[in-house]
């Protein structure tokens, strides 16, 4: 290895960029988080005083909204784990010639904004689109449910559109298996069933953790999904911390709510690797 | 590159060369001198450190202690890119990037040598490679690099070139085929080559002189014939070739030759052919140097008697034994199969005779089994 | 019957890839096919065809800004989240000192934390500057959460080099920097192309720490958001399927070249 001195010039305009403006704003957050409102003053003025007690509140009123963060971002990832596999299984087994256009057809939809793709799925599922009018004559569902402003779109939205994260991580995993220790585990007698469960699988757990991580951590933050497929029954955290920070000015309690929301999910997820024990994710 | 350093010519001289990591040792005191312009390998198995020797010669590891010099000019501490050595990598190491004509011309265009075309196509031809110019390292054979490695490091004229184990990755036909072309390429441009090798018979087809290395240190060093008539350690004896070992005592003297009682029968050998340092000794002769006889049959030499059969091993070329000796040791008979007809079967009981200008003595305290096991390992990169 | 049900047996997969292809691309076509709408304003329901949306992008007021925006945003970010992370990428894959291991845990912690709190920070940090939100802070939020993406695509890239083919260089005449010139960086490049092209894709789609960022200024999905609710003007679609046009273009070319050069 080189000498001593490179490695830190190389590492100062990036780290020190990290320090200002992850390190520093995380250190405000939790600033912020300990405010209240200076009473009789105007808003947006607050005054530091270390009042710990905003977490206990801020979490007490908003604790539907926690746990329905959460419930949608497992219910989605668990979704996206279910489609993507099988799908990133075929592209690394069944790909042939074809692995990388199939590849880029994963990322593909990704090119057109999120928000355009989320809105169609909104138009698509909503009155005036084809799916309900559909399962309606064919009485799959009653004249009076709509797909839309519904807990079912939302979670549908958030599997939709972490997609990509779950698949691309799944198929380097997967793409990695020797194909002979699967020829391997049928010449020793295991059918089809049990060399996936106890070969195919384990093998790609790397890649299950890495795109259940990416998928999850970014779906318990999301409020953009609830926000165009919802309604005020499916309201997220991000749409409290959303409104709380634009609408309704309580900068303590969005704080608040922001760092619980980034600690919990720091812990989910030291608590998931170290159970699924992978060492080097990145 | 105008460093005194690039300039210097003459004997490789390794002196008191050490390598250390933390506690383990990979090269221990290490002293020899190559010869300018002469075929020398490095023979050991996988992690004897002859792979970390060249490394330093080559300047792409720093010796803990000890020095090198090229001639008289010291490059111990010389940065790799000053030395005027190159090496042919283990993996070929060919800049996928790069054409095989610009991975040639590489070494040539960092010395600032603007006109590369000539000698470019002169190492390609050498190599018998010239249509290959243009394609990508990918596109080419495994025996194909290899011979663009060589050429690569061929092309700038380097006072040393250095091998490390270049023929490992090819099949047997290849290798030997590679083996004879290497000879031939190093009379021709007259560099000195320093192969690595684990394998002992390449060793002996292709070099001039040989330094049998294990653990870090030379076991001993000499000439193909020199190493495989008269072995000085049982490593040695066993690493090349095959070696029948028996524990013996001199018993007397008789003009040159000393007298050995191997388990109560007497053999000769001559003084000056025994390494032992008291009269305990490991008399040596080698497996196709022994011949079976039925015991009705007379022969002269040397003779062991009481020997029973135990396994016949057809070869082709020769035919294999293990002889049961009545001191319950099995030893190994190679018999040419120069008339045809494999005339030993198993349970018969023969004697062993052999000219007793061909035994060797070793120390009575080596260890027999030295240089025996077979490596699994073997083409695992060492430290 | 036997012989189909053994052939969609053994098709399973492929008919179940084919299926979720298609369900990937449902709003894709959708968005492209209501590019095509005739309608004024309100992009809800099909009112006709017409090609004048995609003669005339920009004629709803605010997209082309907003395009423009996201694209000028887009490189700035792409051009020093790539620097800066290649830099970090080659200090961690390259060199052992001390704090190797707190540095790499620092710069995953971006990726780990949900775009909201990345967002909601950065605003208190500029609020406590006082520095309004707007062009420049959102540059800065975008190459903060495009960094830690930078330097595991190159440090991976990195980690794959052999690194016989560095001592090769050496070995033949080249002194370090000229083994980093013409060794080391021609062969990462592709890694950093990559790197680049992610954090581009990642900076152009983002919506939620642009929304916190950005004031008064829009971006092509905060208008897309703003607008949802009295209807997205066909000339969003237009853009959106042109961008994903131009970017499956992209993607293919370079696969094309990449395949040409395996063989020539």
């Amino acid at each position: 290895m080189k000498k001593i001195s490179t490695p830190y010039l190389l590492l100062i305009p990036g780290m020190g960029f990290l320090f200002i403006f992850f390190l520093l704003p995380l250190f405000n957050l939790a600033q912020t988080s300990t405010q209240t409102r200076v009473s009789g003053g105007d808003t947006g003025e607050y005054e530091q005083t270390w009042r710990f007690a905003n977490y206990f509140d801020a979490f007490v009123e908003n604790r539907e909204q926690f746990g329905r963060s959460f419930l949608y971002a497992l219910i989605a990832t668990v979704l996206a784990l279910a489609i993507a596999y099988p799908l990133a299984y075929t592209i690394a087994f069944k790909g042939g010639r074809f692995k990388n256009v199939m590849l880029v057809l994963v990322i593909a939809p990704f090119f057109t904004s999120f928000l355009l793709r989320t809105i169609a799925w909104k138009q698509i599922l909503g009155e005036e689109g084809f799916v309900v009018p559909t399962l309606r004559s064919l009485h799959i569902i009653s004249e009076s449910t709509t797909l839309t402003s519904s807990a079912f779109a939302v979670v549908m939205g958030m599997t939709y559109n972490f997609l990509p994260f779950m698949t691309l991580p799944l198929y380097a995993s997967i793409d990695r298996i020797d194909p002979r220790t699967l020829e391997a585990s049928g010449d020793l007698y295991a059918n089809g069933f049990t060399t996936f469960r106890r070969v195919t699988l384990p093998l790609s757990m790397p890649g299950v953790v890495a795109g259940t991580l990416l998928t999850f951590i970014p779906a318990a933050g999301d409020y953009v999904n609830a926000a165009i497929l919802g309604s005020p029954q499916t309201k997220m955290l991000g749409n409290v911390i959303e409104s709380r920070y634009f609408k309704i000015v309580d900068y303590p309690t969005a704080s608040a709510l922001s760092f619980t929301l980034m600690i919990s999910i720091l812990i989910l997820v030291t608590v998931y690797v170290r159970k699924a024990g992978t060492e080097e994710l990145v | 590159m105008s460093d005194i350093a690039s300039s210097a010519r003459g004997d490789l001289g390794l002196s008191h060369l050490t390598k250390s990591y933390g506690d383990f040792t990979a090269v221990n005191d290490l002293s020899l001198t190559i010869a300018e312009g002469s075929f020398f390998a490095l023979l050991g198995p996988s992690g004897c450190g002859k792979t970390t020797t060249l490394r330093m010669i080559a300047g792409l590891e720093e010796p803990t202690q000890g020095t090198i010099s090229l001639g008289s000019t010291d490059i111990t501490y010389t940065k790799p890119y000053q030395r005027p050595i190159n090496t042919v990598f283990q993996n070929y190491a060919l800049f996928p990037h790069l054409t095989i004509f610009e991975n040639i011309a590489f070494g040539l265009r960092r010395r600032g040598i603007k006109d590369v075309d000539d000698a470019v196509n002169k190492a390609l031809d050498l190599v018998e490679l010239p249509h290959l110019a243009q394609r990508k390292p990918t596109q080419l054979s495994g025996g194909q690099q290899q011979r663009i490695a060589l050429a690569r490091a061929i092309v700038n004229r380097p006072a040393l070139l250095l091998l490390d184990e270049p023929l490992g990755a090819l099949d047997l036909k290849l290798r030997r085929q590679m083996q004879i072309e290497l000879k031939w390429i190093q009379k021709e441009v007259g560099i000195t080559f320093v192969h690595v090798t684990h394998d002992q018979e390449e060793a002996m087809t292709m070099a001039d002189t040989i330094a049998v290395m294990n653990e870090g240190e030379i076991e001993q060093m000499g000439s193909p014939a020199e190493l495989y008539d008269n072995p000085k350690t049982a490593f040695v004896a066993n690493f090349l070739g095959q070696s029948n070992l028996i524990k013996g005592s001199i018993t007397g003297l008789d003009g040159a030759n000393q007298i050995v009682d191997l388990f109560g029968q007497k053999i000769s050998l001559q003084k000056d052919r025994s390494h032992a340092v008291d009269n305990s000794i490991l008399a040596g002769i080698r497996p196709e140097k022994f011949r079976i006889s039925r015991l009705e049959t007379s022969t002269s030499g040397n003779i062991l008697t009481g020997g029973k059969i135990e396994d016949v091993s057809y070869i082709g070329v020769s035919t294999q034994y293990q002889v049961l000796m009545p001191w319950g040791q099995e030893l190994m008979v190679f018999e040419q199969n120069d008339d045809g007809v494999a005339p030993f079967s198993v349970g018969e009981s023969v004697n062993i005779s052999w000219e007793p200008v061909f035994t060797f003595a070793l120390r009575g305290d080596d260890d027999a089994e030295a240089g025996t096991e077979v490596n699994p390992d073997e083409d695992l990169e060492e430290e | 019957m036997n012989t189909l049900s053994r052939w969609f047996g053994r098709n399973l997969l492929r008919i179940y890839a084919v299926v979720a292809f298609t369900y990937l691309f449902i709003p894709v076509a959708y968005t492209f096919a209501f590019s095509f709408n005739d309608s004024a304003k309100s992009n809800l329901i099909w009112k006709g065809f017409t090609w004048a949306n995609w003669q005339n992008p920009c004629g709803a007021p605010e997209v082309c800004t907003a395009l423009g925006n996201s694209i000028k945003i887009g490189l700035l970010a792409t051009i020093f989240s790539t620097i800066l992370g290649t830099m970090i990428a080659f200090a961690i894959g390259r060199h052992k000192f001390k704090g190797r291991s707190t540095t790499n845990l620092l710069i995953f912690l971006p990726m780990a934390t949900p775009e909201i709190v990345l967002g909601a920070s950065l605003l208190s940090l500029f609020l406590v500057f006082q520095i309004n939100p707007g062009f420049w802070p959102t540059v800065i939020a975008h190459v903060l959460f495009c960094m830690s993406f930078v330097v595991v695509t190159v440090k991976a890239r990195i980690a794959s080099l052999d690194p016989r083919l560095e001592q090769a260089a050496m070995d033949l005449y080249a002194n370090e920097r000229e083994t980093f010139r013409r060794v080391t960086l021609p062969l990462v490049a592709p890694g950093i192309a990559a790197a680049a092209l992610l954090a581009f894709s990642l900076s152009f789609d983002d919506f939620i720490i642009t929304n916190f960022n950005s004031g008064t200024m829009t971006t092509f999905p905060k208008f897309i958001y703003t607008s949802a609710a009295r209807g997205i003007p066909a000339q969003a679609n237009v853009i959106g399927s042109a961008m994903f046009f131009l970017a499956l273009a992209i993607v293919i070319v370079g696969q094309l070249v990449t395949r040409k050069r395996k063989v020539s």
